[in-house]
């Protein structure tokens, strides 16, 4: 009798170890994959610079001039990208796995819209600079999303009603955002673009330390609840039956969410699609077994890096970051509306 | 219910009895009383005189009266004139586009049988815009007639390819999946078109006001060339209005009642655009009228397209000429575009109606 029910345990724990093994080295492979990445955007620009040059730089030695490009305009790039690109992925993931689906992700239920109209309008009608105008983005994204829900809620929160009144929502933020752009009084193409579309250009490094801080804090937040998100993902009501504080759990998520989705907004705009897409991805790269935050937020990091530097290299003209995920995302979209709607809530 | 005073006669011809049956789509909105409609009717026409007469003497300069008589009978002697005249084309402008663009939702609404459809949620103005800035950096077009064709030809491709989009899935095109569909056709559009104007420095400043819808700075001459697409646009879906009546009952009914299914839905298609695609050319995309007016107009007239149709033209000049007012007013002495206005008279709209649908339907 033990015979028969040791078997299958110890079948199983063998299935496990086995995911968990083909988890971890896919884990290293994107992040090898985005190492890479690192070290392609800052050999190769316009000029080549051999990598030990470059790790030369980066430890502080003076080259002239390769110095100035790698640590003046390609390092600023490349960390921003990655952080700005790590917050989207993170930000995005959780909202797809909370309201299991993956098409209610900040920037398409416009969130990362209403964060880039509060950084708009903190600049130019408050003329903020600086630390404040991720508060006010923030603050925006936080409300927006507040916004959704509460508009949302008829006997419980549907998927598809929240989606809905969110794409309502990022039409008029859109328009506000086009109207305050239009009437700045150093209304230029590049900016203006920056706060429609994303783009890392003009990156500094010291909106980096910032960036960085919000990553950590609010990722670890989201990482200390990956296991709540996890059973979020078999519904509200199996969640609550094991033991879930619902509301606590909503709110702590949501919160860091948008929150960095909201700070990495205030940096590059809102780079389109970047957290609709990260989920998606990495969960068919890792197979689904496991939280999906820490791959989602390497595959954020690689199609900001990777978008920006086809943007600037790889076409015939140098483009924002933003018009090149939009243009890759929008397929990805038109997939999954195509796709049969009976598997739409698993991602 | 089927009592012959309440129709127009000239459509009791053909139709036996298939005009009579009420359309599915008012299900929930009974036929209104004929009295309704002509109150409805008066009151619409009293708020467009209103409108009108707001909107030549509301600006960023006040005027008086003697100017305002002196510009209406062709006198232009000093600034005030100078002023009210140059406010007549625009406020003509607002009614046209205002018309088109009501008239253009409702025959989108009652054509995907879905009551968020709307020319700029569903990215067909977006469309036109693409087409515009493809037209204007790389064949260099620079004539009102041309950018006209160009947005009409635009705008249709957008309309097809998002409704294709939508149908695609299983169970067809959902409330949902278009406004999806729209929103990620607008996504990529808005996207190819900022990838076009973004080598180009020199066109930057000439496609601005494609990004922004607004009525403002409109003269005659941009006007005159719009008019005839939009008698042509406002004949045809006034003849598909019949035809729409019978697609709100369900393909297969319409089909059972003799209706071709196929000419019905392609020609209120081509008057939808033949209507929204001039006038994006014109004003840039305006958002929202197309949903929010015809829903107002359900509640007035019920949904008789061939009663909706004309009162969703004269409530959309309505709504878009005391918007263009309101903008002028609420950001004196600068202006806000008619745009903003009307998103942000539309997003409360779309969310009402969209929570008071139950949740199987989206």
């Amino acid at each position: 009798m033990s015979h028969l029910t040791h078997q299958p345990a110890a079948r199983f724990s063998q299935m496990r170890r086995a995911q968990a093994r083909q988890r971890w080295r896919m884990l290293a492979m994107l992040g090898a994959v985005l190492l890479a990445g690192v070290m392609l955007t800052l050999t190769l620009g316009q000029s080549f610079t051999p990598l030990t040059t470059v790790l030369r730089i980066l430890g502080g030695a003076e080259v002239p001039g390769a110095g100035f490009t790698v640590r003046e305009l390609r390092l600023p790039r490349t960390v921003i990208s990655v952080l700005t690109g790590a917050c989207f992925g993170l930000g995005g993931i959780a909202f797809q796995t909370m309201l299991r689906n993956p098409l209610a992700s900040p920037d398409i239920i416009g969130i990362s819209t209403g964060a880039s109209t509060g950084a708009v309008f903190a600049i130019v009608v408050l003329s903020m600079s600086g630390p404040a105008v991720s508060v006010v983005a923030i603050v925006a994204g936080l409300g927006v999303a507040l916004l959704i829900y509460v508009l949302s809620w008829r006997q419980g929160v549907t998927g598809g009603r929240l989606i809905l009144i969110g794409i309502g929502l990022a039409a008029m933020l859109q328009s506000v955002t086009t109207y305050l752009l239009m009437r700045a009084p150093s209304w230029t193409l590049q900016e203006a673009l920056r706060w429609i579309t994303g783009s890392v250009n003009g990156a500094q490094l010291d909106q980096a330390l910032p960036l960085l801080i919000a990553l950590l804090l609010f990722g670890g937040l989201l990482l200390s609840r990956s296991r709540d998100l996890e059973t979020l993902r078999l519904g509200d009501d199996i969640a609550a039956g094991l033991g879930i504080r619902l509301a606590t759990t909503r709110i702590i998520i949501v919160t860091s969410a948008v929150a960095l989705v909201a700070f990495a907004t205030a940096v590059s705009g809102p780079i389109a699609f970047v957290a609709f897409l990260s989920g998606p991805i990495a969960s068919r790269l890792t197979g689904r077994n496991g939280s999906l935050l820490i791959p989602s937020a390497l595959v954020g990091a690689l199609l900001v890096l990777l978008g920006d530097y086809a943007g600037q290299f790889l076409l015939p003209a140098r483009y924002p970051v933003g018009i090149v995920t939009g243009v890759l995302g929008a397929p990805y979209l038109v997939y999954l509306i195509i796709r049969d709607n009976k598997s739409r809530g698993t991602l | 219910m089927l009592t012959c005073s309440q129709k127009p006669p000239a459509t009791q011809s053909s139709g036996v009895t298939a005009p009579q049956l009420r359309p599915a789509s008012s299900a929930s909105q009974p036929r209104k009383k004929l009295s309704t409609r002509f109150a409805g009717g008066l009151l619409l026409l009293a708020l467009l005189a209103l409108a009108l007469m707001l909107s030549v003497a509301f600006g960023a300069r006040e005027v008086g009266w003697p100017e305002i008589v002196a510009a209406l009978s062709g006198q232009v002697d000093t600034i005030g004139d100078a002023t009210v005249a140059s406010r007549l084309p625009r406020t003509l402008l607002a009614v046209l586009a205002g018309a088109a663009l009501g008239v253009s939702g409702g025959v989108m609404q009652g054509l995907t049988r879905n009551p968020l459809a709307d020319p700029g949620l569903l990215g067909v103005n977006a469309g036109a815009a693409l087409a515009i800035v493809i037209g204007i950096a790389w064949f260099g077009i620079d004539k009102t007639t041309t950018y006209i064709w160009t947005a009409i030809l635009g705008a249709g491709l957008a309309a097809v390819a998002v409704y294709a989009i939508a149908s695609l899935a299983r169970g067809g095109a959902t409330p949902l999946r278009l406004a999806l569909a729209g929103a990620a056709t607008t996504a990529a559009l808005s996207s190819l078109a900022t990838a076009v104007i973004l080598p180009r420095g020199d066109i930057g400043g000439l496609v601005q006001p494609w990004l922004v819808g607004g009525v403002g700075g409109a003269t005659y001459e941009q006007i005159m060339p719009v008019l005839p697409f939009l008698t042509a646009g406002f004949l045809i879906t006034l003849l598909a209005a019949r035809k729409l009546n019978l697609l709100a009952m369900g393909d297969d009914t319409a089909a059972g009642l003799g209706e071709k299914v196929a000419v019905a839905r392609a020609m209120s298609a081509v008057g939808a655009v033949l209507l929204c695609g001039p006038i994006t050319a014109v004003c840039g995309p305006i958002g929202f009228v197309g949903l929010v007016v015809p829903h107002a107009c359900r509640l007035l007239v019920g949904g008789d397209y061939r009663w909706l149709l004309p009162f969703s033209a004269l409530a959309g000049a309505v709504l878009l000429t005391f918007s263009d007012v309101f903008g002028r007013l609420v950001a004196h002495p600068s202006e806000l575009d008619v745009g903003i206005v009307t998103a942000f008279i539309g997003a409360p709209v779309f969310i009402w109606i969209v929570r008071n649908r139950k949740v199987g339907s989206l």
